[in-house]
This record gives structure tokens, C-alpha cells and sequence, in this order.
């Protein structure tokens, strides 16, 4: 919830009639809020103890600090490319199929 | 013991929709919200271990057989069929809400479906109901998109009843238990419940015809279709290890699709693949804790995508619009549908204290308890995934993101109590999730809530969530749909059906035109020889002939002597 696009923030004369959330000022304001929230989802990492998924096996990667933010980060962006690269291909006209 | 008696509960709702067109509007609601409590109480008062049994010609069928499983799918049916109900009695049509309380009564007779013949025939019926259930969207494209539907689903039934027939010559029996891939008969049984679960490569069907439904509409398909062929899958085929790699790509076929797409009913279709590949792959494994991991997951999976798209038919029924880059900025004033949005989107993505959160990560665990590394990988990276394409896409581009400058107001009451009411089941099934795990088909061993398992899903979730903010510029959306697989019976075999009949067309036209000529050509002919000018027509004078016959006669003479 806070990164409203440019063109909705340029028209400055408008911001006392727009929702706090779309106020170009309060921009930052949000980002920092998320960044905060993040930190602090780190935080127990300092106290909590994983156990590892995979007992048996050598796999110990899942008990290490921050695994699950930096896996749920990459595999999310890695998503988003694939798809992007995806849709070069597989996009059309939403009027594809209508002729 | 009710053994020798007991009425097959799914056909209380498929008789009772009949009554729904002679009601007035007040009984019709009664009905509505009636039926499925009436069901609801058959399939609690039937014993837990109840059959009945009929002869039919050498087999047995047995048109109901009470089973855990059966129970919960059948328990979460009717709760679906009742919120639908209320969803949609004001603004549905008589039509649509008979067709969706067949289609939802036959989906409950296939839970207690004992044998194949009894599933076969509650199978079809569902096909039928769900088909008018498209067709009542109304428009040009909701008829198209309903007899490609029905296309799909029939030819699905087809691969379904040959795989049965084979089954039962081969052993001599139509019971409907656990089966082995090992026979053309099982394959084909197989392929015909992927069919109705939306596994590649026909899983199109679901993003093709769902959103061309109305806003009612909508919430029904998605309850139902899929579902039981999860639970016939359950039944049928647990273990099987081909699902596992089936699942996993309709996991992520969900979600790479769900992330081009910009309808947002479509993103929300797509997310239904999504979410049953997580119960096929759950299916595939195959312990008991996978197997309860994907019961309970169909059953908190069909309350939350209800309650996901019951907001998005708000939506579309306030502003008409359905498309990311006509909405946004909605939350100002349809604060109560996006807060069930953002309930719905918190509970599929499995925030903690979310039904999510408790059913779903039994399927991860399942997988990490047998050791499989790449799939628990995967479906880590797949939850991560579930957040980005409807967690946040749906209610950031529908509610927030840009200012469309929208004000529709939120829905009347019977939509909002609709929705209301699956947020309560979402948080309440998310926050106590004993009474689920109580019916659940094996003894549940499972504590969703330590320390480190909400720790790991807040940080895999928060995460997930900054990767969508920091990439948003990477996801504006377009005007644009995504080619898959409905490509080749939409676009190819038609292309090739129109370039073969021009060129039939001009092939024939050469054809047709030599044989016009051919014809003339021997018009002309007889009417050189045979016309009034011809010379076999003329009327010859007597002399020639009299000549011709001397010159024959001087001919035989000749010969004669020679």
C-alpha cells in the first residue's frame, strides 16, 4: 500500500482532496513503514533457534539467519522475470480472440 | 442402523432446486438458504459407516457410502451452497440459481459416490448444471465460453466413462477405491478427473469460461468442479507418483499467469489452478499427512477463493468494470468489500491465523517429512508465489494503486452478509483449527503454531510482499491477454479450418468448372450430330441411300468374287 504511480502525484493542487495514500509527501513515509516491517520481521532471527526440514539429510540451509526473507525475496522477483519474459511471447490483445 | 435405507444427501439439493422456479422471491430464499442446511444435517445423520447397495446387472453399486472424506467435502459443499445462496438471491437469475443448486447437489452426491457409475452419473449432471450456470453471464461471449466449457468437460466425461467400462472388464467390479496406474482403464479414469481438475495441458478452461459468468456465478464454479476431482483424486489415486510433477506445474502455472493477466476475475481463475496443484501434488505424495494436508486445504480453499471472487463480483457488479487498469482506489468507498478482499487475499496467501495458514502448510510439512528437498523447495517458492499473484495483485490493483476516481458504493446486504460470514469462517477456521483437523480423514499430529513456523511464513510473506513493491513497475498492467493451451481450439484448428475450406472451396470451383465445361463441350457435340444442322439429324434424300445400298451390294460382289 504505498507506492502510488507518478501520475497521480502531479497534480499537486489536488492533494487536500486525495486520500492520505496517494499524497506524493506521504510516499516515503510508506516506504519507511514497510522497511520497518521487514526489519522487525528479521528481528528474531537473533533468538530463534529453525529446526531443519530435513533431518536426514546434509540440507541445512533452511536453518540459516534469514533464509525464509531472502528465498521468499528472490523466488518472487525470479517469478516476476519469468513472467515477464513469458508474457514477450505468450501476450496479445485482450481483442485477440473477438474478430 | 440405517443401512437399508439411507438417502443419497446430494439429491436433496439437485430435487429441491427443482421447487426454486415456482417459489415467490421470499420462499425462494428460505429454499436457498434451506437446502443446504437440510443437506448438511443428512450427511452429519447418516452413520458414519453407512452404504446402501443396489444389483445392477452383474455389479453392485452402492449409490451411497459415508466416508470421512466424503463428509468433509461433502460439509464444505453445503456451507458453499448456502453463502452462494445468500450471495446471490437478490440479483442471480431463477436459472442460474436452479443451476447452481443442481451443480452443487451433484457435487455432493459424488462424495458419497461408492461406486464409478454413481460418480459417472452425478460427474455429468455437474458438467450440465455448471454449463447453464455459464451461460447465465448472459452475454454472446458467456454462450461461446459455455459451449467451449462443455466441450471440454464432455470430452473429459468421455476419457472418464471408456476408462470405466475398461476398468470393470478388467476386474470385474465398480467399486470406487484407491486405484493402480497399471491399466488402460485406471490411466484414463486418471486423466479423466485431471480434466476436471484443470492439469495440463487443458487447463485453460477454468481462466476461459469462470469470468464469463456472472458475479454469482462465478463464486459457484469456482467451488465445486475442481474440488471433486480433487476428492476423487483423493480417493482414487493417492500416492500416485505422476501427480507430483502434475501439481507443481499447475502451481506455477497459476502464478505466472495469474501475474500477466489484468481481469481481475481471470487472476483469481488462475489462482484456482494454482491452489489445486498444491492439493495434486499434495495428492502425489501421498502420506496421510499430505492426504489430510489436501483435504483440509479443498475445504478452506473453497471458503477463501469464494470469498476472493464474491468481492471481485461486488466490484463488477458496483462498477460494471473488471479490468486492473479501469479500478483502483476503491477501498475509499466499498471499504467493506475490500476488507473481505483483503481477508480473502490474506487467507489464500496462508498469513498466520488464516485457514491458510493451518491447512496448507500441511502439505509443505508433508513434503519435508519424506525427505523430498526440490518439492518442498518449490512449494516454499509456490506460497511465496501465492502472495504476489492474488495476495497483493488482486487487492492492490482492484482497491488501491492509482485513484480510477470510482466512488461506487458497497453492495447491498445479502452480499455483504455473504461475505462477512466467509471472512468470520476464514479468520475463525485460521485461529481454531481443532473442529477442521477433527474431521479430517487420518488423526491429524500437527502444531501449526510454533515459534518458528510463524516467524519463517511472517518473514517468506513480508518478503514476498517488498518483492512486489519493488518490482511494481515491472507489473503495469496492459491491455493484453496470455496465449495458452485454448490457443489450438480457439485460434489454430480454426485457422486451419478456414484454410481448409478456402481451399477446398477454390478446389472444388476448378472441379465444378471443368465438369460445367466437359458437359457443355458434349452438349455441343450431340448438337452438331443431333441438331436441326446435325448430320446424323438431316432428313437425307432417298437417291443416297439407294446409292449406298448399290455401293454395298458392289461391295459383297467384290468380296465375294475376291
Amino acid at each position: 500500500m504505498n507506492t502510488p504511480p507518478k501520475d497521480t502525484n502531479t497534480q499537486t493542487g489536488q492533494d487536500e482532496r486525495k486520500h492520505w495514500l496517494y499524497r506524493s509527501e506521504n510516499l516515503p513515509k510508506l516506504w519507511l513503514i514497510q522497511i520497518v516491517i521487514l526489519l522487525l520481521a528479521l528481528l528474531p532471527e537473533f533468538f530463534v533457534h529453525h529446526h531443519p526440514h530435513f533431518e536426514q539429510s546434509s540440507f541445512t540451509l533452511d536453518t540459516s539467519f534469514g533464509f525464509f526473507a531472502w528465498y521468499g525475496f528472490m523466488t518472487c522477483a525470479g517469478m516476476v522475470a519469468v513472467a515477464k519474459i513469458l508474457g514477450i511471447f505468450l501476450k496479445r490483445k485482450d481483442t485477440y480472440y473477438d474478430e | 442402523m440405517m443401512s437399508d435405507f439411507a438417502f443419497p444427501p446430494g439429491l436433496i439439493m439437485v430435487l429441491g432446486a427443482m421447487l426454486i422456479p415456482m417459489l415467490g422471491e421470499r420462499q425462494r430464499l428460505f429454499a436457498l438458504l434451506g437446502l443446504p442446511v437440510l443437506t448438511l444435517g443428512a450427511v452429519w445423520g447418516l452413520p458414519a459407516d453407512a452404504s446402501v447397495q443396489l444389483a445392477f446387472l452383474d455389479y453392485t453399486l452402492e449409490p451411497v457410502r459415508s466416508t470421512a472424506v466424503g463428509r468433509l467435502f461433502a460439509t464444505v459443499f453445503a456451507i458453499m451452497a448456502f453463502a452462494g445462496g445468500l450471495y446471490a438471491h437478490r440479483q442471480a437469475s431463477v436459472t442460474e440459481l436452479t443451476a447452481a443448486f443442481i451443480y452443487a447437489g451433484a457435487a455432493i452426491g459424488v462424495t458419497f459416490a461408492g461406486d464409478l457409475l454413481t460418480l459417472f452419473v452425478f460427474w455429468e449432471v455437474m458438467a450440465l448444471g455448471s454449463t447453464i450456470v455459464v451461460w447465465s453471464g448472459g452475454t454472446q461471449t458467456a454462450y461461446l465460453a459455455g459451449i467451449r466449457y462443455l466441450l471440454i468437460h464432455l470430452f473429459g466425461g468421455v476419457v472418464l466413462m471408456v476408462g470405466i467400462v475398461a476398468y470393470a472388464v478388467d476386474t470385474g467390479s465398480l467399486n470406487f477405491t484407491a486405484m493402480q496406474l497399471e491399466s488402460l482403464g485406471t490411466w484414463l479414469i486418471l486423466i479423466g478427473f485431471l480434466v476436471n481438475a484443470g492439469a495440463p495441458p487443458l487447463s485453460a478452461w477454468i481462466p476461459d469460461a469462470y469470468p464469463e459468468a456472472s458475479p454469482s456465478g462465478t463464486v459457484f464454479l469456482s467451488a465445486f468442479t475442481t474440488k471433486t476431482a480433487v476428492f476423487a483424486l483423493l480417493v482414487g489415486f493417492p500416492g500416485a507418483d505422476i501427480l507430483v510433477p502434475i501439481g507443481l506445474y499447475m502451481v506455477f502455472y497459476g502464478i505466472i499467469y495469474a501475474l500477466l493477466e489484468n481481469d481481475m476475475r481471470r487472476i483469481l481463475a488462475y489462482s484456482i489452478v494454482n491452489q489445486v496443484g498444491f492439493m495434486v501434488a499434495a495428492i502425489g505424495i501421498g502420506t496421510s499427512m499430505a492426504l489430510n494436508g489436501a483435504a483440509a486445504h479443498a475445504f478452506a480453499h473453497i471458503i477463501y477463493k469464494a470469498l476472493l471472487l464474491m468481492s471481485a463480483g461486488s466490484v463488477l457488479l458496483m462498477t460494471g468494470k473488471r479490468k486492473c487498469t479501469d479500478l483502483g482506489g476503491l477501498f475509499q468507498s466499498m471499504p467493506v468489500t475490500a476488507i473481505n478482499g483483503i481477508v480473502g487475499a490474506l487467507a489464500i496467501s496462508a498469513f498466520p491465523f488464516t485457514s491458510g495458514f493451518v491447512t496448507k502448510s500441511l502439505e509443505t510439512s508433508a513434503a519435508a517429512n519424506e525427505g523430498m528437498l526440490i518439492v518442498w523447495l518449490l512449494l516454499l517458492a509456490a506460497s511465496a508465489g501465492v502472495f504476489l499473484h492474488a495476495g497483493i495483485k488482486f487487492p492492490w490493483f482492484v482497491f488501491f494503486q492509482k485513484d480510477s476516481g470510482l466512488r461506487p458504493p458497497d453492495p447491498p446486504a445479502n452480499l455483504r452478509l455473504a461475505m462477512w460470514l466467509f471472512s468470520f469462517l476464514c479468520l475463525a477456521i485460521g485461529i481454531y483449527p481443532q473442529p477442521l483437523y477433527a474431521i479430517l480423514p487420518y488423526p491429524v499430529d500437527y502444531q501449526p503454531y510454533t515459534v518458528d513456523h510463524l516467524v519463517t511464513q511472517f518473514q517468506v510473506l513480508l518478503f514476498a510482499g517488498f518483492a512486489f513493491f519493488v518490482m511494481l513497475k515491472q507489473m503495469r498492467r496492459t491491455l493484453t491477454i496470455s496465449l495458452d493451451f485454448d490457443w489450438f481450439y480457439r485460434k489454430f484448428f480454426n485457422e486451419i479450418g478456414n484454410e481448409f475450406t478456402g481451399r477446398t472451396s477454390i478446389a472444388r470451383g476448378i472441379q465444378e468448372q471443368k465438369a460445367v465445361a466437359g458437359i457443355r463441350r458434349m452438349i455441343d457435340r450431340l448438337y452438331r450430330h443431333h441438331g436441326p444442322q446435325g448430320i446424323l439429324a438431316r432428313a437425307w434424300p432417298t437417291g443416297s441411300m439407294v446409292i449406298w445400298v448399290a455401293v454395298m451390294l458392289g461391295l459383297s460382289l467384290a468380296l465375294y468374287y475376291a
